[in-house]
């Protein structure tokens, strides 16, 4: 087969698409980071039907296709259902992080899904499926999901 | 029910690289292949599906950027984002219609164009996950610690997933990473994120696949040996992570079993002569495997170690090489099918398994597999 690029140089094309959005984060999760930002409180909608609770709040129950309308608190306290240790600076985590970036799967006393958020104030190798955590609040809220600056181990209490 | 069958399929290299390949090109390579196997000219083909992603492709409404090198002027052409095997499944059900008899279902994807960790970032939902910076690979990750830490799957067994599929690769012409690698090698290379070392995961490749699926009354019409559809199922699961076990893939088991039953299948272990797994981590092999009955609960790892799911074993897996050895996110599912048909028919060359009279293929799209679409191919209507 003939070299289609024989003495052409292949060219490429560099772009970045850069777009910005503003995703409007509904009443649900309005009413979930309100909470967080100005109580630090965890609360979580009820599905009226199966009772279950769930992390992180939505409108719809997925099991049950009724709407979510009660609210009750939730812990801040929970167990690790798994977790995972980025060891490399992959391009997805934040700047500001540095590795060893741990990432937790937590379901709160209370709730019957599990949350996705950070692990820290521990060493990585004595993070451990099952272990109990505790969510640190962030000095600084603004009514994200980074409210929540991280989860750490539960001190044993004396 | 009316049946359908794969009358032709076609498929570029899969490659590192394709910098001399434009998204277009390598559909023209992989439809002119998949028509000159079958024995059609484009105006045989009633209606075309491609499978792409916008994000992949970094432009909207991507079907459009391969409308001219896939025939579809002037047909009814529509686009499905998600696994080559979720096009195949649309592809079908219009050949089964009434409105069409034959369908050109092509996927493509060059991962070498962007940043993978970036795209599969915005897989995570935007208000409640994404500033927390996980991708497909921590995310996989955080799931096959859950599976090991249920099944007791050692990182040896999930390394000798990958010894055994970059080996099978050298049989493969069209494999991207054939490698002789020991267990050794794969626990020393890079740590990514714990428990997935840089061997535990697929590469980022380029490739485009086509494949040709034809209603019952056109497909010995042509030049190539039908291979028929004897079951499919596609299911998902929810989309958040902690809605699910994830150490579990419910919408597998449930997808797995309802393609059996429609293939009648009573014994997949016993009935499935070749499988082509969604091994886009080395855990994932052994957890779909079990998912589906292909493997007891929490016994892939053993029957791996034993050489069950080698070549010559029980239930070859992978023969191909996998997508360990060259994962064209989008189009994988695609090749995976071709490579069963191949089987099938005998066509497989030097990777071909002894018995290969039912195969069984499976599809995979989704944060750790929220979704999953198993197709039973069969030599015998």
């Amino acid at each position: 087969m003939s070299d289609k690029f024989k003495g052409i140089e292949p060219m490429v094309y560099n772009s970045k698409i850069n777009v910005p959005y503003s995703w409007w984060a509904g009443d649900t999760a309005t009413k979930f980071f309100i909470s967080l930002r100005d109580e630090k409180k965890i609360i979580a909608p009820r599905c009226t039907g199966c009772k279950k609770i769930f992390l992180p709040p939505r409108k719809v129950c997925p099991e049950c296709f009724n709407e979510n309308t009660e609210w009750v608190n939730v812990s801040d306290e929970g167990t690790v259902q798994s977790y995972t240790i980025a060891r490399r600076h992959l391009e997805s985590i934040p700047k500001n992080k540095k590795v060893p970036v741990i990432w937790g799967l937590i379901k709160l006393d209370g709730a019957d899904t599990a949350l996705l958020h950070y692990l820290d104030d521990v060493r990585p190798e004595d993070v451990k499926i099952g272990m109990r955590v505790k969510a640190v609040f962030a000095d600084s809220r603004k009514g994200t999901i980074r409210d929540i600056s991280h989860f750490q181990p539960v001190k044993s209490r004396v | 029910m009316d049946r359908a069958a794969i009358i032709g399929i076609g498929m570029t290299k899969i490659e590192k690289n394709k910098v001399r390949d434009t998204f277009a090109d390598m559909v023209w390579e992989a439809v002119n292949s998949a028509l000159d196997d079958a024995g059609m000219t484009i105006n045989d083909i009633d209606n075309v599906i491609t499978t792409s992603s916008d994000f992949w492709d970094g432009r909207t409404i991507s079907c459009m950027a391969v409308g001219d090198a896939s025939g579809a002027a002037h047909k009814n052409v529509s686009c499905v984002e998600g696994d080559g095997t979720y096009g195949a499944f649309y592809g079908m059900t219009r050949s089964l219609s009434g409105s069409y008899k034959t369908t050109l279902v092509t996927g493509h994807s060059k991962g070498s164009q962007s940043v993978s960790s970036l795209i599969t970032n915005s897989a995570f939902d935007p208000i409640y996950e994404r500033e927390l910076g996980m991708d497909m690979i921590t995310a996989c990750a955080m799931q096959a610690n859950s599976y090991m830490h249920r099944t007791k799957t050692t990182p040896e067994q999930m390394a000798m997933v990958s010894v055994k599929n970059h080996g099978n690769a050298f049989k493969n012409p069209v494999a991207q990473l054939p490698m002789k690698i020991s267990v050794d090698d794969v626990l020393k290379s890079e740590m990514i994120a714990d428990p997935l070392h840089k061997l535990d995961c697929s590469p980022v490749s380029d490739g485009c696949c086509a494949i040709i699926i034809a209603h019952e009354s056109v497909a010995a019409k042509f030049k190539q040996k039908p291979v028929w559809v004897k079951g499919v199922s596609f299911c998902a699961d929810s989309f958040f992570f902690g809605d699910r076990d994830i150490s579990r893939a419910k919408s597998l088991t449930r997808a797995a079993k309802n393609a059996y039953a429609m293939a009648g299948i009573n014994d997949p272990k016993s009935e499935i002569d070749v499988a082509e797994i969604y091994d886009a981590f080395t855990y994932q092999e052994l957890m779909w495997l079990e998912e589906m009955g292909l493997a007891n609960d929490a016994a892939a790892g053993k029957l791996l170690e034993k050489g069950e799911f080698n070549m010559e074993g029980r239930l070859p897996v992978n023969a191909s090489g996998g997508l360990l050895s060259g994962h064209p996110v989008i189009a994988a599912g695609l090749y995976s099918m071709s490579e069963v048909v191949k089987q099938i028919r005998g066509d497989a060359g030097e990777h071909q398994v002894k018995k290969a009279k039912t195969g069984l293929v499976q599809g995979v799209n989704g944060l750790g597999g929220q979704s999953h679409c198993v197709w039973i191919l069969d030599k015998d209507k």
